[in-house]
């Protein structure tokens, strides 16, 4: 076996016991990155040289017996929306082609001080907006398992790259299911925590009030250690929670029995496949099995949870994204008169369509006239459906759903905006309420591709939510893997 | 007709804060540009706000300072504009939950007392600086996120004397709190001046034009009266106020139409979800208001019930904490408040306009100021040469006896050494003499004033007047 097929915690060990070198992963990595990129592009930026400095200056630490990290030679993958100083960050956009950070995100900070070695930035939807990484500027990522579908989005070059076996991990973020549909697509774990639980500093923001960075790996209990890592509270992020961080992934091999799991009916009732139908309806017969409580529940304000999203997103976005004038960093249009002309021939050329699109709707259901016709109405429903959680979680510890409608479609098969924007149908409810959920793959599909189900806890509850998953994924056995030859 | 001009003011204040209001950068002024700045103030990418308590903290006090209610909660939010020194493209801002509520405040001008409404006061970051070279513009992103509070009135002044006292009183409250210089020329107050005229006994609010670019409390004076005569001259020639913002030119002492700013702007404001609100506990606000110090009205009140100074003189005196302080200082040394504070608003205040000075650059201690006192009262100088002293020692800071010394100042108290004079005096003057005899008591100035040039104003002048009058009767 190919040492970037390993997980983390099987390469942790092999590592420990020095019967595999960091070089030597970053080696396979690599080698697999090179072979595989030409198909898949989950890549944006690689960077060889100074993986395989600090992969062997790990070695070296570690033949000095030194105390290193927990993740000390482990490789990983950072969305290119994720701030990496002096490393390439262009969230995909033409706007940012040519940026290097001067400062790394928080969470890069983190799993340095534990002694990863980034071996890549991922490709994504241009500045996360878009749900099959269709709109990046460096051109499409496709999904391992059928190049001629796409890997989800925004993360879709996080998950393909875990889902290739490029690297052990990535980090994605989930604005609206940015991590766990393209996870669910491509048959890895994505796991989005809940909101302030990790830094967003770092972070271009899409969605500030809904945007959180999380893990996309190979099983839930590699998921588990990242989220750990990563987590924390941040002074440099307002929104960051201040609390006890309990230790992610304590107690998640414990069993299931009597855990209450709810399954909200609406999600059902959606355009759904019979395949999707019936594998999540498997699941909860494997939950059952493991002494879970399982029953059908409601979530009554479900069917608002897109439209609120589209417009909080779209008001946020349109605002984040106003600083990208040419001025001080990124595109600079050649042809213009004055700074006016700069700003908008800048904008003009820099932003792709998507880009563009929310920008508009964003300015639009801000502006004065129809600020609380669309915008407030979506706060408010946000807070509706807030409570609807709330409710629901006074019942059960979890709640179960299909991550996605169907499984990966097509390349260009979703060319109607509004098409699009229904693939995160089942992942955005989460957002709106500041939950954590995680996707984990629990079949194939006849077509081949993975399938995924959902898991959903309450706020700052990960814990749960990691029991039920490592649970459910033990129960599973899911081992198929793409076959890129 | 007779017209009545009506008034409000949005007071731009910068906080002397240590650091800006979303970041850790020194809030300085005049440093090489862009060298107080970080990845957040110059809103690189991923970078996010982190709010300053300190300006949360003496955005409270300048509410209290003008008796405004202080909500539990207020919120910032986004101002949405385009604009190369505002490096997000939006200003964080408050709208629709300021930091400080309704308040109202006592002024007193032309002898009379006013109160002037205050709407609201919130709190927000201020932007970059453009430099204009040539053809190109550079920005300086230094003032980027330097913490500012808008203090926004009533329509309550009805002339430009109130307006100056209100912006004397916000001055002097800021620089008794800390918290803030309010120098003018650096830009850490500006103010805009909204104006309309009305018919005198309307109640009815008139079209509004919005004064802008107004440097120094004069010149806010200049602009009001300037615009207030064009308002009464568009409206008699029968023309409509256009309501605009118009940019004050001092030099050329009119206004002008803002052409660019015409169009209605929307600022697509709402909540930042980059930050929390702002909740401020019963008790920290209570907390806030116990540590404000001594505010100017409060000190006047006091100075007149305490040291028996009149209203006039204690408000002058407790304008700034400067003068205060000194006057404070004075009086502890040398308890003579009226002689104390003569000097203060007299001599001193003449010396340092004259210097071109604030309170704030005082050079005098109050050692040195009731040792001229003490001279002049002791009879070691006389009251002129007291305030020749005072300014040497304001120049060069020298001790006052010393400076007697040196120069060789001391009065002439010597009866004999002055009758020489004077005789001598009466006997080359007979036109005066003559004059005097004739009824003209006046002419007795002469003589007074010839031995005190010759004495160069040393000669006790009490003396000097004694000696004269017996010498003339005789």
């Amino acid at each position: 076996m190919a040492l970037n097929e390993l997980t983390i915690t099987e390469a942790v060990g092999l590592l420990e016991s020095g019967e595999i070198s960091a070089a030597e992963l970053v080696d396979d990595c690599l080698i697999r990155v090179d072979a595989v990129e030409p198909i898949v592009n989950a890549l944006v930026t690689v960077t060889y040289e100074t993986a395989a400095e600090k992969a062997k200056a790990i070695d070296s630490r570690r033949a000095k017996g030194e105390k290193l990290g927990r993740l000390a030679g482990i490789p990983g993958i950072i969305k290119d929306g994720i701030c990496t100083k002096g490393v390439l960050s262009t969230a995909s956009s033409r706007m940012l082609y040519n940026y290097k950070p001067v400062y790394n995100a928080t969470v890069v900070d983190k799993l340095e001080a534990e002694d990863f070695i980034m071996i890549g930035k991922a490709n994504m939807d241009e500045f996360a907006m878009g749900s099959s990484t269709e709109t990046s500027y460096f051109g499409k990522t496709k999904n391992p398992w059928d190049p001629a579908r796409v890997p989800g989005g925004s993360s879709g070059g996080s998950a393909a790259s875990v889902s290739a076996d490029e690297t052990l991990f990535a980090l994605g973020s989930d604005t609206g299911g940015s991590i766990r549909q393209p996870a669910a697509f491509c048959g890895v774990v994505g796991m989005k925590p809940t909101y302030g639980t990790v830094s967003r500093y770092g972070l271009m923001a899409f969605a500030s009030s809904l945007d959180q960075i999380g893990p996309v790996a190979k099983n839930v209990e590699d998921a588990a250690l990242i989220f750990d890592v990563i987590s924390g509270h941040d002074q440099k992020d307002s929104t960051s929670a201040s609390m006890e961080y309990p230790a992610y992934g304590a107690g998640m091999k414990q069993d299931i029995k009597g855990m209450r799991v709810g399954v909200p009916k609406e999600y059902l009732k959606q355009d759904i496949s019979g395949e999707v139908r019936q594998n999540l309806f498997d699941v909860m017969k494997r939950m059952e099995d493991m002494g879970a409580v399982v029953e059908e529940t409601s979530l009554p304000t479900f069917d608002y949870a897109l439209s609120a999203y589209y417009v909080i997103a779209s008001a946020e976005v349109a605002s984040n994204l106003a600083r990208f004038d040419g001025i001080r960093y990124g595109y600079r249009t050649e042809d213009y008169e004055n700074w006016k002309d700069m700003y908008k021939a800048s904008r003009s050329e820099g932003f792709g369509d998507e880009a563009k699109r929310r920008i508009m709707l964003g300015n639009y259901v801000l502006s004065s006239g129809y600020y609380d016709a669309y915008y407030l109405k979506a706060l408010k429903a946000r807070t509706l459906i807030k409570n609807d959680f709330d409710q629901l979680f006074g019942k059960y510890d979890i709640l179960l759903s299909p991550t996605t409608t169907a499984e990966a479609f097509k390349l260009g098969e979703k060319s109607r905006p509004i098409d699009m924007y229904v693939t995160d149908l089942f992942t955005v409810p989460v957002n709106i309420a500041g939950l954590t959920a995680m996707s984990i793959p629990s079949g194939l599909a006849e077509s081949g591709l993975p399938l995924s189900v959902q898991v959903i806890a309450k706020a700052f509850d990960e814990n749960t939510m990691l029991r039920a998953a490592y649970n459910l994924e033990q129960a599973l056995q899911f081992d198929a893997k793409p076959d890129l030859g | 007709m007779k017209y009545e001009v009506v008034i409000g003011l949005e007071v731009h204040v910068e906080m002397a804060t240590e650091t800006k209001i979303f970041c850790g950068c020194k809030n300085a002024f005049g440093s090489a540009p862009n060298t107080n700045v970080c990845p957040v103030c110059l809103s690189m990418p991923g970078t996010l706000p982190v709010l300053n308590e300190q300006a949360v903290e003496f955005g409270v006090r300048a509410g209290m300072s003008l008796n405004c209610h202080i909500p539990n909660y207020s919120k910032m939010d986004r101002k949405g504009y385009y604009y190369p020194d505002l490096a997000k493209a939006y200003q964080i801002s408050q709208f629709d939950l300021p930091l400080c509520g309704k308040g109202e405040v006592e002024i007193e001008a032309d002898g009379e007392k006013h109160t002037i409404g205050v709407t609201r006061i919130h709190i927000e970051e201020d932007a970059g600086k453009l430099n204009h070279q040539g053809a190109e513009s550079l920005v300086d992103y230094n003032r980027g996120g330097v913490p500012l509070m808008e203090i926004v009135t009533e329509p309550d002044f009805r002339n430009a004397a109130q307006v100056r006292a209100f912006l004397d009183l916000v001055k002097a409250n800021m620089e008794y709190m800390g918290v803030s210089d309010c120098k003018m020329e650096e830009g850490s107050l500006r103010c805009d001046i909204n104006i309309s005229i009305r018919p005198e006994g309307s109640t009815a609010l008139g079209t509004r034009t919005e004064l802008k670019n107004i440097n120094s409390f004069s010149a806010a004076v200049r602009a009001i009266e300037y615009e207030f005569k064009r308002h009464i001259e568009v409206v008699e020639d029968g023309g409509k106020i256009i309501q605009e913002t118009r940019r004050w030119d001092d030099a050329k002492g009119r206004t002008y139409s803002m052409r660019d700013k015409e169009e209605a702007h929307d600022y697509r404001y709402f909540p930042d979800p980059d930050l929390v609100p702002i909740y401020l506990s019963d008790e920290r606000i209570e907390e806030i208001r116990q540590s404000l110090p001594e505010l100017p009205m409060a000190k006047k009140q006091r100075y007149v019930a305490e040291y028996g100074i009149p209203e006039y003189d204690a408000g002058v005196l407790t304008m700034s904490k400067h003068t205060a302080k000194l006057f404070e200082e004075c009086v502890a040394i040398y308890n003579e408040p009226k002689a104390v504070s003569n000097y203060i608003m007299v001599e001193l205040a003449r010396l340092l306009n004259e210097n071109n000075m604030e309170p704030c650059d005082i050079p005098v201690t109050a050692k040195g100021l009731t040792d001229v006192l003490k001279l002049v009262n002791d009879g070691v100088v006389n009251s002129s040469v007291g305030r020749q002293v005072f300014e040497e020692m304001f120049k060069t800071g020298k001790d006052p006896a010393a400076i007697v010394e040196e120069k060789g100042l001391k009065q002439i108290d010597d009866t004999d050494e002055i009758l020489a004079l004077v005789r001598q005096i009466i006997a080359e003057n007979p036109k005066p003499v003559a004059d005097y005899k004739g009824g003209n008591a006046k002419a007795m100035t002469f003589f007074v004033g010839r031995v005190m040039k010759a004495t160069k104003g040393k000669a006790n002048p009490q003396t000097v007047n004694e000696l004269v009058r017996t010498e003339l009767e005789k």
